[in-house]
């Protein structure tokens, strides 16, 4: 059971998807890995799953990244293969404004609260998600808290935010 | 009833003639197990429930949000907190993220010294989680055993790095400070006197099986609901090697269901590859494989091999200096990294984020509890609900590991 | 008719009161509230080592039994609105012991946008324990303080005039 290298699962998924996917990018074993466009990342994830020889049976890690400059909100996916013990890394990139991706709850369990929490904290719809709501921040929350730009409320249900400081200067 | 609503409500079902009722109820989020602040919101059939849905949340302290203002090295007393049980653990990620980052060698000596913090707070977790699941299943004596076992290693940390529970040692770059003189020979004589107390621990726990075996069938009719220790833990949630793999399940929860992985040994990292020691699996001792037995005595072995890897390191630690020199303005190069540690809930991940300034991006920390806790309402349907808090004491949950 | 606060001051007065206050402050039921950190050391505190057992302060799982909650760790405010429920389902006289940092102020966790600076914003506190954690000394004091603090209180003897403020 060889691990496959990158450029080799690159190359897989290249020729399965053509433009969807782009270039491979990474400086060590464990952020090496490739965009690829929302439409397609259910289909490269269940791609990516199910090949033999390739077998990432298990979503490691999905999380959201806020780059206000570059105006995306980046969702990175590390997918790691417990077959044959390598990992890849795949980023979708959705706009600010308006960011939805295609749930990717379908092809692992355990995407379904990760994908939760990141509506939670960054506000990224996932279209198809089975149960999309709040997980850590209470229902009637504004906002969404890990937005670069997330102004605190000055109160909530009657307890103010903030503190006076206890040093008398 | 609103999943965030706390009243009780009775539904009226009317089934064959005969109208039934289900209860909804919320377990928590104050309650008297140790595992933190959880909530579960029960539908239950009597004693037998429909489904427990988990509603987590209450002890989320943004701890991600809080690293992109404090910095790198102000971050390191946060990692503590991310797990308060396995501390060690979060300090090491933290500073092998940032070390990871920005191309740092490690001094051998720093290594060990966190390979010998990581493994006696491992020893300190699993003395928690195991007894805190039994006080939970209703033995409350060993509980006190593992907090007086507890104290005797909080004594020793303490000597090392100055505090009991949030530890704040490692720094990017190695430790904060060296082994005090006279602490190798305590720490040894610690370990020797403790790796046949786990022994003990566990003739506790076997002592019901010796006693009861003969006696099963006499006994059948009368203890069929009235489960002793293995048999309350015995075939409770079973959970496949598949599922395991599917819902992101790690560490003793993964290794409980048959999966031969361990990060320590299949993607090593620190001194790892140069100690000798096993994983244990679980082999459905009791009943079948994945269940809440099963985990429980990957627990326990673990505690062993723990004190084989203290042993070798406490008798190998090499010289030299403790931390490498690093700038007190940290700025690694832009990029990210993902690293993975074997705490004592499992391979726990981070995922950092660098913009080449003094203050990370973004800090994501994926832990084993967050992903137990979701599969917990798939595996409750028709457990009862003393089951429930037998599958929760043995996936260990911690609440911040949940929330952060 | 109530004896509440009615009689005067004199020895005999005042040393059932004493008595009344000894019986008190000498078995005090805290609640098991603990939320983060500060509840391991909660819990050790009243492990094999440090016992608070010896004071007679023996944890319970409900407030409805409990005459102190000990709240030890961070208090978000998802859970402060759930704290004020449970401090209103004790009985009374029932007293708060603040442990820890994030309870008294938020501690270090004031940076954060999900945590109620204090649990004084919910509930009123009657001690305040230092610490991050606390070590089970100081918890220990904290409940001696409020040891001292039930001792003074007064039930049959009137209680002294508040003098008014300038």
């Amino acid at each position: 059971m060889a691990a496959s290298d990158p450029a080799a699962i690159h190359a897989a998924l290249r020729s399965h998807f053509g433009d969807a996917v782009g270039d491979l990018a990474g400086t060590r074993p464990d952020n090496t890995g490739t965009t690829v466009a929302p439409s397609a990342i259910v289909d490269v994830c269940r791609f990516l799953k199910t090949e033999t020889g390739l077998a990432f049976d298990c979503l490691s890690n999905l999380s959201g990244v806020d780059y206000p400059k570059r105006n995306v909100i980046e969702v990175v996916y590390h997918l790691y293969s417990y077959r044959y013990r390598h990992l890849f890394v795949l980023k979708v990139d959705v706009p600010r404004d308006n960011p939805a991706v295609p749930s990717v709850a379908g092809v692992w369990h355990a995407a379904e609260w990760q994908e939760r929490e990141v509506f939670d904290l960054l506000g990224v719809t996932f279209e198809g998600h089975p149960d999309l709501r709040r997980i850590l921040m209470p229902e009637d929350w504004p906002g969404h808290p890990l937005r670069k730009d997330f102004v605190e409320p000055e109160e909530y249900h009657g307890i103010s935010t903030s503190r006076e400081s206890l040093l008398k200067t | 009833m609103s999943l965030t609503g706390f009243e009780v409500e009775i539904q009226r079902e009317v089934d064959g003639g005969l109208s039934t009722e289900d209860m909804t109820l919320s377990m928590g989020p104050q309650h008297p197990s140790t595992h933190g602040v959880l909530r579960f919101v029960v539908r239950a059939d009597g004693e037998v429930m429909k489904e427990a849905i988990p509603d987590i949340g209450y002890l989320h302290r943004s701890i991600e949000k809080i690293a992109e203002k404090v910095g790198w090295h102000g971050f390191m007393p946060y990692t503590d907190r991310v797990d308060y049980v396995a501390a060690m653990f979060c300090n090491q990620g933290w500073a092998m993220a940032g070390e990871r980052l920005a191309g740092i060698e490690v001094p051998k000596r720093s290594e060990y010294c966190r390979v010998i913090a990581a493994e006696f707070n491992r020893i300190q977790s699993h003395l928690l989680s195991v007894g805190s699941m039994a006080m939970d299943i209703g033995a409350y004596t060993p509980f006190t055993h593992a907090l007086r076992e507890r104290e005797y290693i909080n004594d020793l940390i303490e000597e090392l790095c100055g505090a009991r529970l949030t530890f704040n040692y490692m720094r990017i770059g190695g430790v904060a400070w060296d082994i005090p003189p006279g602490w190798r020979e305590k720490a040894l004589a610690y370990v020797e006197r403790f790796e046949p107390l786990i022994d003990e621990y566990n003739a506790l726990i076997f002592a019901y099986v010796e006693r009861f075996e003969p006696l099963i069938d006499e006994y059948n009719a009368l203890i069929s609901f009235n489960k002793i220790y293995t048999e309350r833990l015995a075939n409770v949630a079973v959970i496949t090697a598949q599922e395991a793999i599917d819902y992101n399940l790690v560490g003793p929860n993964l290794r409980g269901s048959g999966v031969h992985y361990d990060v320590r040994r299949d993607e090593p990292y620190s001194v790892y590859p140069e100690l000798d020691f096993e994983v244990p699996v679980g082999t459905g001792e009791m009943g079948m494989v994945g269940d809440c037995f099963d985990r429980y005595m990957v627990r326990m072995r673990e505690m062993k091999e723990s004190c084989k890897i203290l042993r070798q390191c406490l008798q190998r630690l090499p010289g030299g200096p403790v931390v490498a020199k690093v700038a007190r303005n940290f700025k690694p190069p832009a990029g990210d990294c993902y690293v993975r540690v074997e705490s004592a809930r499992g391979d726990m991940g981070w995922y950092v984020v660098s913009d080449g300034t003094a203050f990370p991006h973004r800090c994501k920390i994926r832990t084993g509890s967050f992903a137990a806790m979701s599969i917990i309402q798939k595996v409750s349907r028709n457990l009862m609900i003393a089951d429930l808090i037998a599958v929760i004491a043995s996936f260990d949950l911690v609440a911040p590991e949940i929330d952060r | 008719m109530s004896l509440i606060n009615t009689a005067p001051e004199m020895a005999l007065t005042t040393k059932i009161d004493d008595f009344l206050n000894w019986t008190r402050k000498s078995s005090v039921w805290y609640m098991m509230f603990g939320l983060a950190c500060c509840a391991i050391e909660m819990m050790q505190t009243g492990g094999p080592r440090s016992d608070l057992d010896r004071f007679g302060a023996a944890p319970r799982a409900t407030p409805r039994v409990s005459d102190l909650i000990i709240v030890s760790g961070t208090l978000t405010l998802k859970m402060a609105l759930r704290t004020k429920v449970l401090y209103d389902q004790m009985p009374d006289p029932k007293y708060v012991i603040s442990m820890g940092s994030c309870a008294n102020c938020g501690g270090l966790f004031q940076l954060a946008y999900s945590v109620c600076d204090g649990v004084d914003k919910v509930i009123p506190v009657d001690v305040y324990v230092p610490g991050c954690p606390p070590r089970p000394e100081a918890l220990t004091e904290g409940l001696v303080k409020l040891q001292e603090k039930i001792q003074q209180e007064r039930w049959l003897v009137r209680k002294p005039a508040v003098a008014a403020n300038a």
